[in-house]
């Protein structure tokens, strides 16, 4: 019994000398590892992907997002990242109020499309008033009117072995060596044939402005707000999103966001 | 077990009249240090989350073009330099150095909670999101085996589920907390008995909830969720405060360790015995607590 106690004592000892260890060297111990593709960072993201299968379980492919009232709308939509893009491209179609603008539905299509503005203005719309939640922690709630995509896609008719829509913007996110990044993004076909995902042209009543996005953005209801991509050009349907960019299926996924932004 | 064993053969070697007895269940003691670690990352990496956005709302949404900001953590520049500010319902406080703006000096940033106390020390939101959610996991599933195990081997039932007796020991009990005069018996005090009960039947599910009402996913699964809290933004400021709570048991929580015997104590959640104070010292039969 008294051995016992003089190892309890010892592993006390040890133990509490660890813990201020940790404590005197700040928490920059935690650092390493934590990198994208560190170790212990792709281990701990396994919880991603259990958060996302879980979310998924749970709310199906229809269960939706709250809608607000008339009432709930008390400011103008907070815009976020990329709000003036200054790409020539992108300038060049504003001059002109995006009359040569087209939105282009490629890959993993039978029926590849080039749609213009009015084109997608002329399709059944659908006017929600949701909650934009940012991954920051705010949230904005604000009327949104646009085509659904699950209309574009089926216009497009959708290839079996697609299983992602990627969209491409025309506002660079990043100025790297090896070039401009402009911003991208997946989302699944579940999310994209989702009763409140669309491709949103008008904004509490107008017509979406340059900082949100014109002339069209998505909305993705049940995710946070870098799911949405803004100065959208093109719809590629694709079976895996691996050989883009840095592989995780997006912009911010590629600097460490997960992939599915349910939380 | 329930092995609440009188250990005479340690009382003997110790030649002393104390008593260890088999106090807490390797499901208590498990869970226990399991939730320690867990709410350090979660503690850590929420923090480092909540300075992507150091201020909390009360309703809906963020009020950009209106006010219903609480709290704000910030920086701003002054006569003698950018000074880090806290603002609590209007009223400012100057906490350059800790919240709003600090680092190592001639380096500080602006920056809502100190690197030493987020996960990355450097600002990366993402980064502390999969810290974060991780150790949520590990939380919610260690919170669930402990409720079913406690419920089966009864350590809900006989340690912490509240009398009546607690109501009548209370305003005692108090005064004994007050005076730091501590007895060592097989059961909790009435104090003791409402901060685990209030930590694991309140705040910890309380977090949970307002955790998951966060996620504009569960929104769409449990709408009524964010209109029983008051909206998203309200309960993202539950959220923050329950932190705050947690904080202040675990303060307490060690300060009462090292108050009552660390040494003791410690065994206890570690190897489950507990010596308990002499019978002799009982006064009164019916007296329990410590």
């Amino acid at each position: 019994m008294a051995k016992f106690e003089i190892s309890r004592r010892k592993f006390l000892t040890a133990g509490s000398l660890g813990l201020s260890g940790i404590a005197l060297s700040g928490c920059d111990v935690f650092d390493s590892g934590l990198g994208i593709g560190g170790g212990l960072r792709s281990f701990l993201e396994n919880a991603n992907g259990l958060t996302w299968r879980a979310q998924r379980l749970l709310a199906g492919r229809d269960a939706l997002a709250p809608e607000f009232t008339e009432a709930d709308i008390r400011q103008p939509q907070r815009p976020n990242g990329i709000t003036a893009p200054d790409d020539d491209t992108y300038k060049g179609l504003l001059a002109n109020n995006f009359a040569d603008w087209r939105l282009e539905v490629t890959g993993l299509v039978e029926k590849p499309l080039s749609l213009s503005r009015e084109q997608l203005q002329n399709m059944p719309s659908r006017t929600q008033i949701t909650r934009h939640d940012c991954v920051e922690g705010w949230s904005c709630v604000a009327k949104w009117t646009g085509t659904p995509l699950s209309l574009v896609l089926d216009q497009a008719v959708v290839k079996p072995q697609a299983r992602y829509v990627m969209f491409h913007c025309l506002d660079t996110i990043e100025q790297s060596l090896s070039g401009d990044i402009k911003y991208y993004g997946t989302i699944d076909l579940i999310d994209a044939r989702h009763p409140q995902t669309i491709l949103a042209y008008g904004l509490n009543g107008k017509p979406l402005p340059v900082e949100n996005g014109a002339p069209l953005r998505v909305r993705v209801e049940r995710q946070l707000g870098y799911k949405m991509p803004k100065y959208l050009s093109k719809i590629e349907l694709v079976d895996s999103f691996v050989n883009v960019g840095g592989g995780r299926g997006g912009y911010w996924e590629d600097n460490g966001y997960d992939w599915y932004g349910g939380i | 077990m329930d092995t609440v064993a009188n250990n005479h053969s340690a009382a003997e070697a110790d030649g002393k009249d104390t008593t260890l007895i088999y106090r807490q269940s390797r499901w208590t003691r498990l869970t226990h240090w399991i939730w320690a670690f867990s709410l350090f990352f979660m503690l850590l990496s929420g923090l480092q989350i909540f300075n992507a956005r150091p201020q909390l709302y009360i309703g809906k949404q963020s009020g950009f073009e209106f006010n219903n900001t609480i709290l704000q953590i910030g920086a701003e520049n002054t006569a003698n330099g950018p000074r880090g500010f806290t603002e609590i319902f209007g009223h400012r406080f100057d906490t350059t150095g800790v919240l709003g703006w600090s680092g190592p000096p001639g380096q500080e940033t602006p920056r809502g909670f100190p690197s030493w106390a987020t996960i990355p020390s450097y600002y990366d939101l993402g980064t502390a999101r999969v810290v974060h959610f991780f150790f949520a996991w590990i939380l919610t599933t260690t919170l669930l085996v402990w409720l079913i195990a406690s419920l089966i081997n009864g350590h809900i039932r006989r340690d912490l589920a509240p009398r009546v007796s607690d109501l009548r020991k209370l305003p005692r009990d108090i005064v004994d907390h007050a005076k730091l005069k501590f007895h060592h018996t097989r059961e909790y005090n009435t104090l003791q008995k409402m901060a685990y009960g209030g930590v694991l039947f309140g705040l910890l599910p309380l977090m949970i909830i307002t955790g998951l009402a966060m996620s504009p996913s569960m929104d769409s699964v449990l709408p009524w969720l964010n209109e029983i809290l008051g909206g998203r933004q309200t309960a993202r400021t539950i959220h923050f405060t329950v932190m705050l709570l947690l904080v202040l048991f675990f303060i307490v929580h060690i300060l009462m360790i090292l108050a009552a015997g660390p040494i003791n104590e410690l065994r206890s959640i570690i190897t489950g015995w507990y010596r308990t104070d002499p019978p002799a010292k009982h006064a009164e039969p019916t007296e329990r607590s410590a």
